[in-house]
């Protein structure tokens, strides 16, 4: 019985500890990107971003001009009780906790005496959030305490911009789509059928088919680049999905519920408004959030649509922009992306529940 | 046509009647104009106004969104204002027909109009007026056959050198290694974190990337990737691991020397971002199976691995199929990771990187088409699938 005991509670040692592994695997990468985020410039690109926690490091106590002590750097030298080549110095000797080593080249180098001691090089500051939120010029502090002016990025341009394209692009699919739900559901008329295995075939189908038809057409209705157009698209592409699964819901309501409206003399005008969609707000919301963070996240459509005018840029265009000019500065790209995630992130951790029911009910989304 | 309430007022006069119906068809007519109208302003207005873009952006989600409700309350009105046969008619409609039409404006017909550009060359089907082929056929035919090129898009497809290596990475690292990666994983997960005691903070974690988007994520793996000189400090995890176990550091995505299989530190990123996906789906349905039979099973003596693969994998299979389906629709068509990671270099170029490459940078309209349609015929086994899944269900309506 005891064995037994101890089995079950290894088992469930086992079992956290590989969890609690996986977790930390999946979340090192976003915590290493904010930790960044707040760093500054010149220590993001010299220190890895962990250095900000407490750690075990040489620093210099005494410095040693070998020259004034008369040494050779090109034969054996005697510093501190210990002798040692110019070679042997460069790479650093140890002895206990302090260390000697040689900074510089050898004609004008010194030599360090370094102890290993507890230290974080957490710096941080708004700084980066600053630069790449900011649309005017910038004041920025250098480390060195000079103050430099510099452009900023106007992420929260791209941030209302996101949202422009969002909002609608999220409200307007569930709109139309409830009304051609409920008429799937409970409405009867020719070619029901057909044109629900329309929109159960659309459901799979990439949306980059239709990228160049669509493209030409907002070309010839002057629609390209503007917002009505990528709503018009969002709305398209995001179609099939939303009638599928506010079908699934809306046909569920139990059929006593509608017909008693209907004996009451109610049109279905009003039966829709008044009592379906009431009735489908858990369904609306669980689509409402997986076409939000759908449109958000999108890179492809707004790329294509909106086109370059750095007026209409959306976030994801805004942050791979930057990923394509920048390159290596890391304390504005890490600032930009967490910016660009922040929103999704707040949407994903408050309605998470509703979230993941969409998913389960719309997991064939193509 | 007339209801028993308006014959009810006395003498029905003819003249009365069609006084009454011109007013209705003209208050329709002027409701629907100023509708319309109203509209269409709003429209120029949000493409030239320019007031401060918070302002434009409340605006424009405001006419958005009320355009939208308003012209659906508007169509029913008109329809209601029909005899009564002709609205139960038309109403169906009026709920289904915006959907439909936009639906068949922006995907279904699309479908066919891509599959038809994809038979021509590099700029598509001459722009022929349709009149010519009744005033002139010959040079209409002659304008066509100068630019059709059959099936050469589909041949080029399947023996050029950089979309043979595009069809490769799709196929072998995103379907073959990504998507089994992902499944597993996300099993793996379920199953532990089923059993832990923390779950759902650790499902919330993992899950957590889905609302991440690719660009996003690709900033944050480049940084895990990013090398420095060897000598230097490496600010890369990646690397910084790598050079603390003797090895050295490297670009890795961009890592030639071992291509193909630096496609594999892209599938990381893609596996980081989905597994969370897989998670919640298996974790529902491993929560659905009966406690009394996994007691069954262990009373009789079957030990956990026993368990797992004789009686949970039988009981989510119908899960593990949508889930891999669903993944192998999303890795078929994987863009922004590898656009924003590589741009395509470095052997990593997958269908939809091609597609927009040949689209809408060397602007090769049939050679494009083509690519989308192999996308389209790849997706088909899927699709026919769902049709089946949809039908049953409606049989056990």
């Amino acid at each position: 019985m005891r064995s037994a005991g101890s089995a079950k509670r290894f088992r469930s040692f086992l079992v956290n500890g590989v969890l609690a592994i996986i977790v930390f695997l999946w979340l090192v990468p976003v915590v290493g990107l904010l930790v960044s985020s707040f760093r500054q410039r010149f220590d993001i690109v010299t220190t890895p971003w962990w250095s900000v926690f407490p750690h075990r490091d040489w620093v210099p106590t005494k410095t040693i001009n070998p020259r004034e002590l008369g040494l050779d750097p090109s034969g054996l030298m005697t510093v501190e009780g210990i002798t040692a080549t110019f070679k042997e110095l460069r790479a650093g000797i140890e002895e206990g906790n302090t260390r000697l080593i040689w900074i510089g080249t050898r004609p004008i180098g010194k030599i360090e005496v370094q102890e290993r001691q507890w230290v974080t090089t957490a710096n941080l500051s708004v700084d980066n959030y600053r630069q790449v939120v900011l649309g005017r010029s910038v004041l920025i502090e250098n480390a060195d305490g000079t103050v430099e002016t510099v452009r900023g990025d106007d992420f929260s341009g791209a941030l209302i911009n996101s949202l422009t394209v969002a909002i609608p692009a999220t409200v307007i699919p569930i709109l139309i789509a409830a009304f051609a739900a409920y008429g799937f559901a409970w409405m009867r008329f020719s070619g029901r059928g057909v044109l629900f295995a329309i929109v159960v075939a659309l459901l799979v189908v990439p949306l980059q088919i239709a990228l160049v038809p669509v493209l030409r057409d907002f070309a010839a209705l002057n629609l390209n680049g503007t917002l009505l157009g990528i709503w018009l698209a969002h709305t398209g592409f995001g179609l099939p999905l939303a009638i599928f699964l506010l079908y699934g819901y809306i046909r569920s309501i139990p059929r006593e519920i509608l017909e008693s409206a209907f004996i009451d003399g109610a049109s279905h005008f009003t039966v829709f408004t008044r009592l379906v969609l009431p009735l489908s707000v858990p369904a609306l919301a669980a689509f409402a959030i997986f076409q939000f963070l759908w449109v958000w996240n999108d890179y492809l459509v707004a790329l294509v649509i909106l086109g370059p005018d750095p007026n209409t840029r959306v976030v994801t265009m805004k942050l791979a922009g930057m990923v394509g000019t920048y390159g290596q500065d890391w304390h504005l790209l890490t600032a930009g992306a967490f910016m660009s995630m922040a929103i999704p992130l707040l949407v994903f951790f408050s309605l998470q529940r509703y979230f993941v029911r969409g998913l389960m009910a719309g997991s064939v989304k193509g | 046509m007339a209801t028993p309430a308006q014959t009810a007022d006395g003498k029905p006069r003819p003249a009365g009647k069609a006084l009454a119906l011109v007013l209705k068809v003209g208050l329709a007519l002027l409701v629907s104009l100023v509708v319309f109208l109203v509209l269409y302003q709003g429209f120029l207005f949000l493409r030239e106004g320019n007031a401060p873009k918070g302002v434009m952006a409340i605006l424009a989600i405001l006419w958005g969104v009320g355009g939208v409700a308003v012209l659906y309350t508007l169509f029913n009105w008109l329809v209601e204002q029909l005899p009564r046969e002709w609205t139960e008619r038309l109403q169906p409609y009026v709920f289904v027909g915006p959907a439909l039409v936009l639906l068949i404006w922006l995907m279904l017909l699309p479908v066919v109009r891509t599959s038809y550009i994809s038979l021509f060359g590099r700029n598509g089907p001459p722009d022929l007026p349709l009149a010519m082929l009744f005033t002139n056929p010959g040079a209409f035919v002659a304008g066509l056959s100068a630019e059709f090129v059959g099936l050469g898009n589909f041949v080029a497809v399947f023996t050029d050198r950089l979309m043979l290596s595009a069809l490769r990475n799709n196929f072998l690292f995103w379907i073959g290694i990504a998507t089994p990666l992902t499944v597993a994983t996300g099993l793996l997960i379920a199953v532990l974190a089923d059993r832990s005691s923390f779950e759902r903070v650790a499902k919330s974690l993992i899950f957590m990337p889905m609302a991440i988007s690719f660009v996003g994520a690709s900033v944050i793996w480049n940084f895990i990737y990013e090398v420095n000189a060897p000598d230097a400090p490496q600010i890369g995890l990646l690397n910084a691991v790598v050079v603390a176990l003797g090895g050295q550091p490297h670009g890795w995505t961009n890592y030639t020397a071992i291509a193909p299989w630096n496609n594999l530190f892209l599938v990381i990123i893609v596996l980081w971002l989905q597994v969370g996906f897989a998670m919640v789906l298996f974790s529902a349905a491993i929560k659905g199976i009966p406690d009394e039979l996994l007691e069954a099973a262990r009373m009789d003596g079957a030990t956990e691995v026993q368990v797992f693969f004789r009686i949970m994998i039988p009981y989510i299979l119908g899960t593990i199929i949508t889930v891999t389906t669903t993944i192998i629709i999303f890795t078929l068509k994987i863009f922004d990771v590898v656009w924003v990671m590589t741009g395509g270099q470095y052997g990593t170029d997958v269908i939809a990187t091609q597609f927009y490459r040949q689209s809408f940078i060397n602007r090769n309209a049939g050679y494009s088409a083509a690519i989308a349609i192999v996308l389209l015929i790849a997706v088909i086994p899927v699709m026919i699938y769902n049709l089946r899944q949809q039908k049953e269900q409606e049989a056990f309506r």
